[in-house]
C-alpha cells in the first residue's frame, strides 16, 4: 500500500504540494489528473524519493520513504516508473535495455537478468525486438521498452507519468493498451495521464489535482459524470 | 674537380631511421600524456560538473590557467623552476607533466560537456530503477557521454600529438627536434619537413579513421 500522508513540497518559495493525503491499495489502479503544473509530477517524485518532501509522510508498503535510515535504491526497485520521454538507453540493445538494472541493482546472474529481459520483452510486445538499438524503434516501441525495463526489477507499483504524453497520436494506443495488460494483471498503478478515457475505463479511482491539492476522488464514474468540484468541472469541460 | 669532405651530407636511411624513433618518442609522449591528461581531465570536468561552487572558485580558474598560458611558455617555465621545489625532472619528464596538466585542462572541459549532455530526465530515469549515483554514472551516463564528446576528444588528442612538437624545445629529441638535427646538418630543410610532415600523418591518420569508423558504428 502506498500511504501519503500531509505532503508539502516547496521549489524554494514555490509552494507546489498542499497537504496530499492519498492512499493506493495493493491491486488498484489510481489515475491522477488535473492541469499542467498542478503538481502530478512532483507527487511520483515525492513517492520514490528522487523530490525531498518538506512536510508529511509517504509510507511505501510501511517504509518510510523520506527517513534518512531508507535504503532508496532498495524502495526503488518496488516502484516501477515511466515517464514522459522515455529515456531508452542508446548504447544498449533493448534486450541490454531491459537486462541491466536487474544484473547491477538486483544482483542477477547475466543468464538469469536474459531471461526477465527476454521475458519482459515478450510481454510488452517487443518479442521480435531484442537486438534492436532504441534509435531504430519508434516512440511507442521505446516507451513499451521503458514499461519492460522498470517491470524487469520485478516493482510491486508502477508509477506512470504522462507516458503517452510525447507520442505521434498514432502510437498512443499500443502503450495504453500494454498499460491496460498490466492493470488487468493486477499491478498496483498511480497513472498520471490526460488519456481520459483511459482513466475512465481502467482505474478503480480517478484524481483529480488542482493546484497542489487532490481536489475530488473518487470512482471514474463520480469523477466523469458527477464531479462536485467546481474546478473538476470546468477542467473536464475543456479537456474533453 | 675534387670531391672534399664536407660538414655537410645528403640524407641517408640512417637519418630516416632517426626520424622513425623520434616519431616514436613523440608517439609515446602524446599516448602518455593523452592518456593521463584524459583521465585527470574526466576527474576535473566531474568537479566542474558536480560542485558549483569548489569547481568555479578552484578548479575552473587553474584549468583556465593551463588553456590560456602558451604552452612554450609553460613549459620553459616549468622546465627552469621545477628544480627549484626539489623536482629534478628531464625534458621528457618535464614534457610530459606540461603536457599532461594541458591535455587535462582541455579534456575536463570536453567531459563536464560530455556529463552534461546526458539529460536530467535520462539520470531520474535511471536512478528510478534503483541503481545508485555510481551505477548511473558507470553504466549510464559514462557511455552516453563518452559516446558525445568523442568527436571532440579525438580533436584534443590530435592536437595534443601536433603540440607534443614543442617539447623540442627543452631539448627531447622528438620529430620536430630531429628534423632541425638534419636539417643542420644536410641543408635540406624542404625534403626533410616533408618526412616529418609524413610522419604525423602517420601518426595520425589511423586514429581519425578508427575514430570515424567507431562513431559510424555508434550512429547507427
Ligand atoms: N525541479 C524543479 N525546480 C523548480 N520548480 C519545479 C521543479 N519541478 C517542478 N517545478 C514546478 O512545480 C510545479 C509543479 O510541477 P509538476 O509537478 O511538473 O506539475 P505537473 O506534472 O502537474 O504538470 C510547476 O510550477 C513547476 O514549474
Ligand atoms: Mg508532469
Amino acid at each position: 500500500m502506498i500511504k501519503v500522508n500531509g505532503l508539502h513540497k516547496y521549489f524554494d518559495d514555490l509552494h507546489v504540494l498542499r497537504g496530499i493525503d492519498l492512499e493506493v491499495q495493493k491491486g488498484e489502479v489510481l489515475s491522477v489528473i488535473g492541469a499542467s503544473g498542478s503538481g502530478k509530477s512532483t507527487l511520483l517524485y515525492c513517492i520514490n524519493g528522487i523530490e525531498q518532501i518538506q512536510e508529511g509522510s509517504v509510507y511505501v508498503d510501511d517504509v518510510d520513504v523520506h527517513s534518512k535510515a531508507t535504503d532508496l535504491n532498495k524502495l526503488r526497485q518496488r516502484l516501477g516508473m515511466v515517464f514522459q520521454q522515455w529515456n531508452s538507453f542508446p548504447h544498449l540493445t533493448a534486450l541490454e535495455n531491459v537486462a541491466l538494472a536487474p544484473q547491477i541493482v538486483r544482483g542477477l546472474t547475466k543468464a538469469e537478468a536474459k531471461d526477465i529481459a527476454i521475458k519482459q520483452l515478450e510481454h510488452v510486445g517487443l518479442g521480435d525486438k531484442f537486438d534492436v538499438y532504441p534509435n531504430a524503434l519508434s516512440g511507442g516501441q521505446q516507451q513499451r521498452l521503458a514499461i519492460a525495463r522498470a517491470l524487469a526489477m520485478d516493482p510491486q507499483y508502477m508509477l506512470f507519468d504522462e507516458a503517452t504524453s510525447a507520442l505521434d497520436p498514432e502510437l498512443v494506443g499500443e502503450v495504453l493498451d500494454t498499460m491496460r495488460v498490466l492493470a488487468e494483471e493486477g499491478m498496483t498503478m498511480i497513472c498520471v495521464t490526460h488519456e481520459m478515457g483511459f482513466a475512465r475505463d481502467v482505474s478503480d479511482r480517478v484524481a483529480y489535482f488542482h493546484e497542489g491539492v487532490v481536489e475530488e476522488i473518487g470512482s471514474p464514474d463520480q469523477i466523469f459524470v458527477d464531479p462536485e468540484s467546481e474546478h473538476t468541472k470546468k477542467f473536464l469541460a475543456k479537456v474533453r | 674537380m675534387e670531391q672534399t669532405v664536407t660538414v655537410f651530407s645528403g640524407f641517408s636511411a640512417q637519418d630516416l631511421l632517426f626520424l622513425g624513433e623520434a616519431a616514436l618518442r613523440t608517439l609515446w609522449i602524446s599516448l602518455l600524456s593523452i592518456a593521463i591528461g584524459s583521465l585527470l581531465g574526466g576527474i576535473f570536468g566531474w568537479i566542474l560538473y558536480e560542485t558549483k561552487y569548489w569547481g568555479g572558485i578552484l578548479v575552473n580558474p587553474l584549468l583556465d590557467m593551463f588553456r590560456s598560458v602558451p604552452l612554450i611558455v609553460q613549459l620553459v617555465l616549468f622546465y627552469n623552476f621545477a628544480p627549484i621545489v626539489g623536482l629534478n625532472l628531464d625534458a621528457f619528464e618535464s614534457g610530459l607533466v606540461v603536457l599532461t596538466m594541458y591535455t587535462a585542462a582541455l579534456v575536463a572541459n570536453v567531459a563536464r560537456g560530455g556529463i552534461e549532455s546526458v539529460g536530467r530526465s535520462m539520470r531520474i530515469a535511471s536512478r528510478s530503477l534503483g541503481m545508485s549515483y555510481w551505477q548511473d554514472m558507470r553504466y549510464v551516463v559514462f557511455p552516453i557521454g563518452t559516446r558525445a564528446i568523442f568527436p571532440s576528444w579525438v580533436g584534443v588528442a590530435l592536437g595534443v600529438m601536433k603540440d607534443s612538437a614543442l617539447v623540442s624545445v627543452l631539448g627531447y629529441v622528438e620529430l620536430v627536434k630531429a628534423s632541425q638535427v638534419l636539417i643542420t646538418r644536410t641543408q635540406e630543410p624542404l625534403l626533410i619537413i616533408l618526412v616529418v610532415g609524413a610522419f604525423y600523418f602517420v601518426l595520425s591518420y589511423p586514429v581519425s579513421r578508427y575514430s570515424a569508423k567507431l562513431e559510424r558504428r555508434w550512429s547507427q
